[in-house]
């Protein structure tokens, strides 16, 4: 190959850094210069008004808080339990290796899929209808694979010198577990949910057919009913509306209301794991 | 607590333990056989060949016509021209990142890099609508942006932090006594980095492109929002497209349950399936090539 | 030695690692109220040895335990007998210090919390153990600190004290010395001394002077087979075989 000049070299590598940095650049700046003046407090504590023209997008926040904790107490739970079945429990057998392939073939799964399959599943084989619920335990679905995943990594950080601790001094095997590895785990553990969480948080796809709707008026707080979400809401005001020139102010507001709740759950995680670096 | 006790409490958990691997196991199988069983009722009224070879997607018509191709079609130019941009742009961020950035400017850029893998889909989406949807319009003189090409720019930022992430750890897991042979016998670094490091992280950096190709198949929003969803047979970048994801995010909200349109949608979910599965099997085959390379 | 009372023993003992013999047929007694040393080589099966005396190899399904493994004349291996019962009667303290992630006092008080201790009685206990370990001096005031502050020396004589506090019969020691300063070797090593009035202990080390301090009577172990064993003394002054003769005086190992 012809020798290049170093300069040039070096800036070609510096132009693909450069443009991803612009486009991350360009989201930023755009949402939050035009997102930032629409941003009040009426705007994150009323309700929409006048055909969604006015007013604010209060029942969407509230349905995406409600929405992400059905998905969190769905998701969480399973989730730690399967990684410290496979990390603390499981032999490597055919079975293992199943619950792991499944593993890694449910995380490249499309989302829209897991909508589909929460709508055959939830909403109609049992019966929840289109509602909050059925919308959550799709993203508890959906985030299952990725809870597993950061758990089970979390756990082998743990050294084989903690169990035996416990052992030694005459626990059983899921008391060595609950009193020292998952206490041990904890801060791994709980950036991997609060990242995974914040995934489900901006997801739409799988919402679009399991309960989320355009409009309703105040949240009404049961699980089994329809709810609105920011994500949704957003998808919404940006192509189905009939004024759309008119709401586009209310979508930047909800775009950078979406975008503040995800980057503080991921601020949240890298607080978390900065933390406990430190502490170690 | 006796002794006893605490054994049969011992011995219940593991039994708990081991039933949420199943739950697992379940839902995989649960997700394929609802796309199965769909598809199936599909074929029963429609022919699996005219569905595969059919150039006309046209369910609610008066003659419906289940022609997937312009579908998958839509996918291929969407997930090929989303490739050609952040391909080139992502390996070479994953070099300068592990060989050139220093460790402050590291501290920034990786951040970053996981700030734009958080940016929600609909929310890029939405941009492509107000930013590069009239962006585009201006330079081609269309009435507007939305367009595959649209679809392509935000599938690759989308895709773009993942084939960083795991491109650099690839490169980055390069041994150095490769790069000092290399710089012993007196080459350049560039010459390094083209010669001996990339070639050398190749398993790791095909694996990254799939996973980018995968995610880029598989995602709904930005597609939607941004490729003008025009069911005709596409033509080109320039085009509006409609690719697999977005005909059903339109459709399945408004067809009758258990109709021969609702088990399409199902079966062109199936073809889905099997798509990001083959790309995500291929990408596994890559990365544990890459595995076997650093074990080495 | 026929007069000693034998607390721990084993019999026949073979033990696999899948399909590789780690142990082979090894047959040998822990006297009561004695330090005993395992010495040999690396990868000569002694830390492996020791770890089948309180069932730690249980939770690896590759390994497979043949023979008979006694203490005082109950079958460690029966069915009837939990293994939780045997950890807490063989205790066992690691080779390298693995305090809890709790406070100093949270580390004794959860041994005896799980195995029923009322809590009543726990403080006592807590406190005499960590007497029992020479660590009441240093740690006196801090039961409240995280454990982990500690230095290595402390940290490992806290792990005895978390041993000696469920009162257990015989205490198993994997190279607790081994990570640490020639100071605090020695402040275990007076430990040792000391707590083997109370206790059966079996102590595995690579240190050979480590085994002529504190050791009463010492087994040698080479690539899985007891090799000679006997009196400390005689076993590095008068050693009977030529291999042990050649381990002592450093020619391998």
């Amino acid at each position: 190959m012809k020798k290049l000049n170093p300069i040039f070299e070096w800036f070609i590598l510096l132009f693909c850094t450069g443009t991803v940095c612009f486009f991350l650049g360009v989201i930023l700046y755009d949402l939050v210069s035009k997102g930032w003046p629409v941003l009040s407090w009426a705007f994150v504590s009323k309700g929409p008004t006048a055909g969604m023209t006015q007013g604010g997008i209060l029942p969407a926040i509230f349905g995406t808080v409600m929405l992400t904790l059905i998905t969190a107490v769905f998701s969480v739970p399973f989730g730690i339990c399967c990684a410290v079945y496979l990390n603390e429990y499981a032999k490597d057998t055919w079975l293992t290796r199943l619950i792991r392939a499944s593993i890694r073939n449910l995380s490249g799964v499309p989302s829209i899929i897991y909508g589909l399959f929460g709508l055959a599943l939830f909403v109609q084989s049992m019966g929840m209808g289109t509602s909050v619920l059925s919308a959550g335990l799709t993203l508890g679905l959906l985030s299952l694979p990725y809870i597993i995943t950061t758990t089970e990594e979390a756990l082998r950080r743990i050294p084989a010198s903690t169990r035996e601790a416990a052992l030694g001094v005459g626990a059983t095997q899921f008391e060595s577990i609950r009193d020292v590895v998952l206490p041990s785990a904890l801060p791994g553990i709980l950036t991997g949910v609060v990242l995974t969480l914040s995934r489900a948080a901006g997801e739409t796809a799988p919402i679009l057919f399991t309960g989320a709707a355009f409009f309703i008026a105040g949240g009404s707080g049961y699980l089994n009913q329809e709810f609105m979400a920011l994500p949704y809401h957003l998808y919404m005001l940006s192509t189905q509306h009939q004024a759309i020139e008119q709401v586009r102010p209310i979508a930047y507001g909800t775009a950078l209301v979406l975008l503040i709740v995800v980057f503080f759950l991921n601020l949240t995680a890298f607080y978390i794991r900065y933390k406990h670096r430190n502490n170690e | 607590m006796q002794i006893r006790a605490r054994e049969n409490f011992d011995r219940t958990f593991r039994m708990i333990f081991r039933a949420t691997g199943f739950l697992v196991i379940a839902v995989l199988g649960g997700i394929f056989i609802m796309l199965l069983y769909n598809s199936i009722a599909f074929f029963v009224k429609v022919s699996p060949w005219d569905f595969i070879t059919g150039t006309q997607w046209n369910p609610s018509g008066r003659a419906a016509s289940y022609g997937m191709l312009p579908l998958l079609v839509s996918t291929g130019i969407v997930t090929l021209g989303a490739m050609i941009i952040a391909v080139p742009l992502g390996i070479g961020t994953a070099a300068f990142i592990s060989e050139y950035a220093k460790p402050g400017l590291k501290n920034i850029l990786k951040p970053a890099i996981e700030m734009l893998a958080a940016v929600p889909s609909v929310a890029i989406g939405f941009l492509g609508i107000v930013i590069v949807g009239p962006g585009i319009a201006k330079i081609t003189g269309q009435s507007n942006g939305l367009n595959a090409l649209n679809g392509a720019i935000l599938l690759a930022v989308m895709a773009l932090p993942t084939i960083i992430t795991v491109a650099e750890d690839a490169i980055h897991a390069v041994p150095r006594t490769y790069r000092e042979a290399s710089y012993g016998v007196g080459a350049s670094r560039w010459q390094t980095l083209i010669h001996i490091t990339i070639p050398a992280a190749a398993p790791g950096i095909i694996a990254a492109v799939m996973l980018g190709v995968g995610r880029a198949i598989g995602e709904t929003m930005t597609v939607l929002m941004a490729t003008g969803n025009v069911a005709a047979f596409p033509r080109g970048f320039f085009h509006s497209v409609r690719t697999i994801t977005s005909t059903i995010a339109i459709e399945m909200g408004e067809v009758p349950y258990q109709t021969t349109h609702y088990f399409a949608l199902f079966a062109i979910a199936t073809v889905l399936f099997i798509l990001t599965l083959a790309v995500n099997l291929i990408g596994e085959y890559f990365v544990n090539r890459f595995r076997k390379f650093q074990a080495a | 030695m026929s007069e000693e009372k034998i607390k721990l023993s084993c019999s026949g003992l073979n033990l696999w690692f899948g399909k590789k013999q780690v142990l082979k047929n090894i047959s040998i007694g822990f006297p009561e109220n004695k330090v005993t040393a395992l010495i040999g080589p690396s990868g000569c099966g002694k830390s492996t040895l020791l770890r089948c005396f309180n069932r730690m190899h249980d939770l690896n399904p590759d390994t497979r335990i043949e023979g008979k493994l006694l203490l005082d004349s109950e079958d460690l291996y029966n069915r009837a007998i939990s293994v939780t019962q045997v950890r807490k009667r063989v205790g066992m303290v690691f080779q390298k210090a693995n305090p809890f992630p709790k406070s100093i006092y949270e580390n004794i008080n959860y041994g005896l919390k799980i195995n029923g201790i009322p809590s009543a009685e726990r403080p006592a206990i807590v406190e005499s153990a960590i007497k029992e370990s020479f660590l009441w001096e240093e740690v006196r005031d801090e039961l409240k600190k995280p454990a982990t502050r500690l230095s290595g020396g402390q940290q490992q004589r806290l792990c005895i004290a978390r041993t000696v506090a469920l009162r257990p019969e015989v205490i198993l020691m994997d190279e607790p010395c081994s990570a640490l300063d020639p100071i605090s070797t020695l402040k275990i090593e007076e430990l040792i001394r000391k707590l083997k009035e109370h206790y059966t202990i079996v102590i595995v080390t690579h240190n050979m002077q480590q085994a002529q301090r504190v050791a009463d009577k010492t087994v040698f172990m080479y690539l899985g087979e007891v090799i000679e064993e006997g009196v400390t003394d005689s076993v590095f002054n008068r050693p009977e075989k030529e291999l042990t003769r050649n381990y002592i005086s450093g020619y391998f190992g």
